[in-house]
């Protein structure tokens, strides 16, 4: 975690405010995503984390509007320095996206085009939103370059994305993103492509840029201790709903209160302390189809700035592997 | 330094692998600058006029004059075959242009939005397609008169569509790409979308097919020609060559009908061979 200077700034870059969305499927409507609320102050990285399939990519997908077709918002609102994105067909959204949100994708070889140089990428929306000419464009190409770590940048300005290995590419994402100089950075997964090694390279680039730049992470993954790394919010989210968060995430990760956390805290190897059986979760959330269609009851407080989501036990019970294998 | 010396066997190979994997782009590309070539310097490669009747010296075997032979009105066979070849390959590349800016745009902007657009443009292509492509192209002359005009606008109100439905299945494979959504994150407008990351994406599909479309456009133009509809006589051209030549086949004339015809045969595979080659030259490496 990186320190800061705690309540110098609680100004709220993003807030996400009771989201629903709803998919429809043959016909019918599901329920995808309920009662999901959370925020994002400047200057701070939060983490949603949860399984696959429990709605953390769909949740940014809905900020960013890359939902699919027949995906949509019902209800709720995601604000952006306090103004909807979702207002008037999302026309505000459009005027923020790059300049003041910009999202990294999980998987930089398919999120480059594979027919344009790296630079003129990197530079694609600052083109859009400044009158830079070309050689000016360059030389921001070049610097960001620097910025995000690639060596020998003004001759790596020319390269074709299939030039590069994964590390960098995910590098060459990330100065795009950084390009018009965004408040916000939306990641998705962004180190699950990538080796253990360059995961660790990655996160440090990032931590290195949130205190340089002083931009806001919100940092989607499935990887509990890429969060513990970097953020300092966190947001726990299973089959759809958010089950525990809390704006100061070294609180969760000592006392979890809800047992999917715990849960999740305990499927993590540990390399200090007595070797024991690892636990793990038996049981992926169900699946969309069949998840429950009741609405999300409201989260109860914990203490200021840490809620969680009522549950009964039953529920949760075959969620545990525990010792019963053996 | 180390590194450019070490790269350089790879790099080697990698020219040997093209050159090899790649010899009908070459054969392709040296028959058609032959042919080209041929038809460019057609006033260089012979004395005569193709058009200038000499009735004294009609249907003539190989001479020393006319190395070819003499056709009924007693023009130069060689001459005729060379300006003839002028005619068609120059009216073929032209008309392969309009059909494939019209129809990679149309596709491009079908595959990119989707939605009622794309649906009625389809719709418009499936009956266009409907139709075989020469009854098609021919009724459109027969409707607008013979002549190069009608020529090029029937094959360009026909062979658009299969721009348009190649270029369009290209750009749906690569809308759905991350690339295209890490584009839209980045607030860029979707005509610059278009333009920078979604047409050169595409766009190789596109020249390979208009490779193979010029063949189709002899094809046409030269058929045309043969029934009389195409190309107005005295104009040099292949397709009436043969038509022409065909009379005198009973008589045994076979080369007035087979030059032609060979003609059209080499000049078709050539660029058939350029359109192989370059499918596997452009293809875009990931």
């Amino acid at each position: 975690m990186i320190p800061m200077n705690s309540g110098a700034s609680t100004r709220k870059v993003l807030e996400v405010e009771g989201l629903q969305i709803v998919a429809r499927i043959a016909g019918h409507d599901y329920i995808a995503i309920d009662n999901i609320s959370f925020s994002v102050a400047q200057g701070r990285a939060r983490g949603l984390v949860g399984e696959s399939g429990s709605g953390k990519s769909l949740t940014l997908r809905a900020i960013m509007g890359l939902l699919p077709a027949n995906v949509r918002v019902t209800s709720g609102a995601i604000k952006f320095q306090g103004q909807d994105l979702l207002a008037e067909g999302g026309k505000y959204r459009k005027s923020v996206l790059g300049t003041g949100i910009s999202m990294v994708f999980q998987e930089p070889s398919v999120a480059l085009n594979p027919v344009m140089k790296i630079g003129k990428q990197i530079t694609d929306s600052l083109m859009q939103h400044s009158d830079l000419n070309r050689k000016q464009a360059r030389e921001r190409a070049i610097d960001l370059m620097d910025q995000v770590g690639i060596r020998e940048a003004n001759k790596r300005v020319d390269d074709f994305p299939f030039q590069l290995s994964g590390g960098m590419k995910q590098r060459v994402m990330i100065a795009a993103a950084l390009a018009c100089g965004p408040e916000l950075i939306l990641c998705d997964e962004p180190t699950t492509a990538l080796d253990v090694t360059i995961q660790a390279q990655i996160i440090e680039l990032f931590k290195k840029l949130r205190s340089e730049l002083k931009v806001s992470l919100l940092y989607v993954t499935h990887d509990i201790g890429v969060v513990a790394e970097l953020c300092d919010a966190i947001s726990v989210m299973y089959s759809g709903r958010i089950v525990e968060q809390a704006d100061d995430i070294s609180k969760v990760f000592s006392h979890p209160h809800h047992p999917y956390t715990k849960a999740l805290l305990s499927a993590i190897p540990r390399i200090d302390g007595p070797i024991q059986r690892l636990k793990g979760l038996d049981n992926t959330g169900p699946s969309l189809t069949q998840r429950s269609q009741e609405l999300a009851p409201p989260m109860t407080n914990v203490e200021p700035g840490w809620q969680i989501a009522p549950f009964e036990f039953a529920d949760l019970d075959d969620l545990w592997s525990a010792s019963s294998h053996e | 330094m180390s590194t450019s010396v070490s790269l350089r066997p790879h790099v080697m190979s990698r020219i040997r692998e093209f050159r090899v994997n790649n010899f009908r782009l070459y054969l392709g590309i040296f028959i058609i600058f032959v042919v080209i070539a041929m038809a460019a310097l057609a006033s260089h490669l012979t004395k005569f006029d193709p058009i200038s009747q000499d009735l004294l010296s009609t249907l003539q075997d190989v001479t020393a004059k006319h190395f070819l032979g003499t056709d009924n009105l007693g023009r130069d066979v060689w001459s005729r075959l060379l300006y003839g070849g002028r005619t068609d390959l120059f009216l073929a590349s032209i008309a392969v242009l309009a059909p494939f800016v019209i129809g990679t745009v149309i596709g491009a902007i079908c595959g990119y939005f989707s939605g009622w657009v794309d649906t009625l443009v389809m719709r418009i292509a499936d009956v266009v397609v409907a139709f075989p492509f020469y009854v098609l192209v021919i009724s459109l002359v027969f409707i607008l008169g013979n002549g190069v005009g009608s020529i090029f606008i029937a094959i360009s109100l026909v062979s658009w569509v299969a721009y348009a439905r190649i270029v369009r299945a290209e750009t749906m494979i690569v809308r759905s790409k991350e690339f295209i959504e890490a584009a839209q994150t980045g607030g860029i407008s979707n005509q610059k979308i278009i333009t920078l990351h979604v047409l050169p994406n595409v766009i190789t599909q596109a020249i390979v097919y208009a490779m193979s479309d010029i063949v189709l456009n002899i094809g046409v133009i030269v058929t045309l020609s043969y029934f009389g509809l195409g190309i107005v006589p005295p104009t040099p051209d292949w397709g009436r060559m043969i038509a022409e030549g065909q009379q005198f086949l009973a008589g045994g004339y076979y080369a007035l009908t087979i030059l032609p015809a060979l003609a059209v045969v080499i000049t078709s595979l050539g660029l058939s061979f350029i359109g192989d080659g370059l499918a596997v030259a452009l293809r875009v490496k990931r």
